[in-house]
């Protein structure tokens, strides 16, 4: 299929940047969107051009790298899927495509599509685990049982890939399905229970300190969310807060 | 090439007595760095999977201040979050007679006999202790409906020890990890240097004293000291180009090392893992793996009868309407012990030598089948009984079925409907082995430490515990051992004698001409204006690889792909044309540096091949086979691990060899029959 892309381009954080067309030739449907990106980058360096920037590393949607908007979708049309796992069959020849960086005051561009994302670990080093000692003195892992549903709401929270999708697709640049997934992970398990108060205000704490906007039940997050992490996550984000600004 | 009979220039520092009781006498008697001397030592990490992770935040936790690097925008993203099926543990959870001996056994002999046995008794005896730990950090493992925690098998054994978190696990693993680190980040023990390339090691009067990076956001070149450094890089099966390693996976920080004198040990054992989603075209990037797990309740197979397979590749018949007695489930035929669940490198020789005899059941003739039907029904029928339901409702079992397996593997069968766009509860997955793994690596002493005083090298890119192959969910076992439970211990052997040594001063010559090396590379790397990319090269590696260094290998073989690496590695620095600016986000420079270290490891990697001429695990010399076509070891001649030491550029590598001693073990020939 041939393909009029039209892409973001910006030198590095300081420089302003803007779209530029791109036509490429005999895309295969059974490449990824990322294979389709690699084509275009080898046609530009053949001809002596700078090619463009894209974060990415697994391809199979689990290390949380690859970004884009695609066509204004964070992650491209496909429910559920990362950019990396979206396939060029989801597209037909003639189509144009807008790709643009995840856009956030939160995330600046360092180049092209690539933007920094570093905001989340700032989140995450607030709170987001439990304070043990990695020594292995611990108790036997089965001397705690754990009712399996708890466990699997838990596993369902903690299957975020940290992408940001859910901010870029927000309105108000809103982190809290990625704050509310790890709050909700631990707050499922007897393990995070000892800390859950200090865990949720640390975190919501430095969210904001990030500027991360706040939540008004759009939905985009979960919308667009390659993992499908619930909107249920948000709500027990605020109920934890609530909770633990109460007691 | 004469292999070289010096003795062994390095003690393996092993401790004697039994090999149930060395690693608590080698722990009780190791010199020790008393808390508050830890305060003045600092220590190096590259790396955050689950080795350079768990070790990070140990050390951290233990006193000693640690700078951990990863080139990925964060740590969370090392390649560990990719590992799917699960790690093993010996806690006998399952009561089928685990035990710490055994796992200990059924590693040594998976890896066929060429691994250091005491380093293999240390990480079953720690395994245990992994889970506990993971279970503490809130990992959620998969559970049963008492609570408990749930296991399943891999290849190569007998009994159920892996736990797993669906075909997640080595996020969830690695996510604790970083949960750890982030610890202490935040209490300021950890300073973490994300988008940050290790290019170069600084040894100082012989020690390990620092590291070269380049910040991959804006091209600094910066200088960072301490009394220690960890290599906790990974693997290198990207060597092959296409392999299920992500993208940026590489072999650069164990490449320096090497080259300032680390010895690389037995770089040609690879490991191709038998099921893996079949390349499709030229465009390909990378592979994807469907986890081993899946052979718990996969049958392989391919069809009986040519004529079935000229119509499967046309197209004008599906899988699905050949009959049970028209398929060939070759590794049930072969192997009726071990079944679906022998090793993998059994399983892929097999599908190899099936696919070579003309029954692969793609256009391609490299695929063979993966099915879940009677999986599906098994299953379906279990839960209809269970729950009182009729039957002999084949479509009520059906859809039953399909949600046992959907709730076991659900991510995996959605990722390879995604990329092959066809529905594997429908139809049989198609898959081919793929470069998965490598157990050759960076050669350590029992505590982990290189041929470099004070270089340690932990995780996948060492070669320890793997012997020729490495079993299912015992890499990520191995990673999380040596990181939380054996490097924090005996790295404190080795920094005994720097409580006294003060911070390591960087403007010195040795960290002087190491970064004049990497700043040299950079402007060469970058002074064409035209010609290949660095893409272009990576890929012809990649063929060289598979085709003359893969699946099975040969003398004359061998021999060719040194000579034709040697030519594109010329072809290379002369002709790469490598964009953009040194000073700037640029991918293409980073891949090149990448590249060019693959370019000389693809080279030993061959010599090490064409050195070990006898069949070992994943190293298959078609000269040393049995007439039924498995691997035959020579142990009178191959008992040891070959360790290169680097000469110097374009000089031939001389090799040491690391005698393997078993004691508890009787070497036998391998067999899953
Ligand atoms: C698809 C897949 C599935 C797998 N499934 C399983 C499984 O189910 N069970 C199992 O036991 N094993 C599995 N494995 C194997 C296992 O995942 C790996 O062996 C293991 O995770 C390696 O961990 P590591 O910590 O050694 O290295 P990695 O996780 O590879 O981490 C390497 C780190 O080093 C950093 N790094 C590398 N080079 C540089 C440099 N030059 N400068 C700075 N930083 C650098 C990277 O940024 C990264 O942080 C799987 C592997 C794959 C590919
Ligand atoms: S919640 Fe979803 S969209 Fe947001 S970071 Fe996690 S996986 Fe990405
Ligand atoms: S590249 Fe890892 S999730 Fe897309």
């Amino acid at each position: 299929m041939d393909l009029l892309l039209k892409i973001w381009r910006q030198k590095n954080s300081t420089e302003k940047g803007g779209v530029q067309n791109y036509r490429i030739k005999n895309i295969e449907p059974d490449m990824s969107f990322l294979e389709m990106l690699d084509v275009l980058n080898q046609q530009l360096i053949n001809e002596g051009d700078d090619p463009i920037a894209f974060d990415h590393d697994c391809r199979e949607g689990i290390c949380g790298s690859c970004s884009l908007v695609i066509n204004g979708a964070p992650h491209g049309p496909d429910k559920g899927t990362t950019t990396c796992q979206l396939h060029m069959r989801k597209f037909k020849s003639g189509d144009t495509i807008y790709i643009e960086p995840f856009r956030s005051s939160s995330f600046p561009v360092i180049k092209d599509l690539v933007v920094d994302r570093s905001a989340f670990d700032r989140i995450q080093q607030a709170g987001g685990y439990v304070s043990i000692n990695t020594s292995g003195n611990t108790v036997d892992a089965n001397a705690t049982p754990i009712p399996k549903p708890d466990a699997d709401e838990a596993f369902k929270s903690a299957a975020c890939i940290g992408c940001g999708a859910c901010v870029a697709a927000c309105k108000n640049s809103s982190a809290m399905l990625f704050v509310g997934a790890k709050v909700s992970q631990y707050a499922h398990l007897p393990q995070g229970k000892v800390e859950r108060k200090e865990r949720v205000i640390n975190m919501v704490e430095q969210m904001d300190k990030e500027g991360f906007g706040s939540c008004t039940n759009t939905g985009a997050c979960e919308a667009h969310c390659p993992k499908d992490i619930s909107l249920d996550n948000i709500m027990r984000l605020n109920q934890e807060y609530l909770k633990s600004k109460i007691l | 090439m004469k292999p070289n009979d010096k003795k062994f220039p390095i003690p393996s520092r092993v401790p004697d007595g039994n090999i149930q009781n060395k690693w608590e006498k080698h722990k009780g008697t190791i010199r020790l760095v008393s808390p508050a001397n830890k305060r003045n030592i600092d220590v190096i990490v590259v790396g955050t999977g689950l080795a350079g992770a768990s070790a990070s935040a140990t050390l951290a936790e233990l006193g000693y201040n640690v700078k951990t690097f990863c080139f990925q925008d964060s740590p969370r993203r090392a390649h560990s979050i990719a590992a799917q099926g699960g790690i093993n543990a010996a806690k006998n959870y399952q009561g089928d007679g685990d035990s710490n001996y055994r796992l200990f056994y059924d590693t040594i002999k998976g890896g066929d006999y060429r691994s250091r046995e005491a380093n293999v008794y240390r990480l079953a005896e720690v395994s245990a202790n992994i889970i506990d730990q993971c279970v503490a950090q809130g990992v959620p493992f998969a559970r049963d409906y008492g609570g408990l925690l749930d296991n399943r098998s891999f290849g190569g054994v007998l009994v159920s020890r892996t736990f797993y978190a669906k075909g997640q696990t080595g996020q969830q693993l690695l996510l604790g990890a970083y949960s750890a680190l982030n610890r202490q980040i935040n209490r300021g023990k950890v300073k973490m240097y994300s988008r940050h390339e290790m290019m170069e090691l600084v040894v100082v009067e012989g020690k390990a004293r620092g590291i070269i990076t380049r910040n991959l956001v804006n091209g600094e070149i910066e200088r960072h000291g301490a009394h220690a450094v960890v290599i906790a890089s990974g693997g290198y099966g990207n060597v092959f180009y296409l392999s299920t390693n992500a993208m940026g996976s590489n072999v650069t920080a164990n490449w320096k090392i090497y080259k300032k004198g680390a010895f690389f040990a037995n770089p040609c054992f690879t490991q191709i893992h038998p099921t893996c989603i079949p390349v499709s075209g030229e465009h390909q990037s990378k592979l994807t793996l469907m986890s081993e797990s899946l052979r718990n309740d996969g049958r392989i197979w391919v069809p009986k009868h040519k004529k079935d397979v000229e119509k499967i590749r046309k197209k004008e018949l599906k899988p699905t309407e050949i009959a049970e007695q028209d398929r060939d489930y070759y590794l049930e035929r072969r192997y009726p012990a071990f079944g679906n669940l022998v090793p993998r490198d059994v399983a892929s020789r097999a599908a190899k030598e099936r696919c070579d005899a003309g029954y692969g059941v793609n256009q391609t003739g490299q695929a063979v089948y993966l099915d879940f039907a009677s999986a599906i029904y098994r299953y379906g029928k279990e839960k209809a009984t269970s729950t009182g339901q009729d039957t002999k409702n084949k479509k009520l079992i059906k859809k039953l079925g399909k949600e046992v397996i959907k709730a076991k593997y659900g991510n995996l069968f959605q990722m390879y409907e995604k990329i092959v766009d066809e529905n594997p509860y429908e139809t049989p997955m198609q898959i081919f082995p793929a470069v998965h793994y490598t157990m050759g690596g960076v050669w350590v002493d029992y505590n982990l430490m290189t041929s470099i005083p004070g270089c340690f090298t932990i995780g996948e890119a060492n070669f320890s515990d793997h012997g020729a192959n490495r079993l299912g969910a015992s890499a990520l076992m191995q990673g999380l051992a040596d990181g939380y439970f054996v490097l924090p211990y005996t790295i404190g052997d080795y920094l005994a004698d720097d409580i006294k040594t003060g911070q390591i001063d960087t403007n010195t010559k040795d960290f002087e001409e190491a970064e004049n090396n990497v700043r040299e590379f950079i402007s060469n790397i970058l002074s064409n204006d035209s010609g290949n990319s660095v893409d272009y090269y990576h890929k012809k590696l990649g063929k060289i690889m598979w085709n003359k260094c893969g699946m099975s290998r040969n003398e004359k073989d061998l021999k060719k792909a040194i000579e034709e690496i040697r030519n594109l590695r010329k072809d290379f620095y002369k002709n790469v044309f490598v964009p953009g600016e040194p000073n700037n986000y640029n991918e293409e420079l980073a891949k090149a540096g990448r590249v060019a270290d693959f370019l000389e490891l693809g080279e030993l990697f061959a010599i090490d091949a064409l050195e070990r001429q006898e069949s070992c695990g994943g190293h298959f010399r078609e000269e040393h086979q049995t007439p039924e076509g498995e691997a035959l070891r020579n142990d009178a001649e191959y008992t040891f691990v070959s360790c290169w030491e680097f000469q110097g550029k374009d000089k031939k590598p001389l090799l040491h060899k690391e005698k393997l001693i078993f004691d508890s073990i009787e070497l036998k020939s391998r067999s899953y029959k």
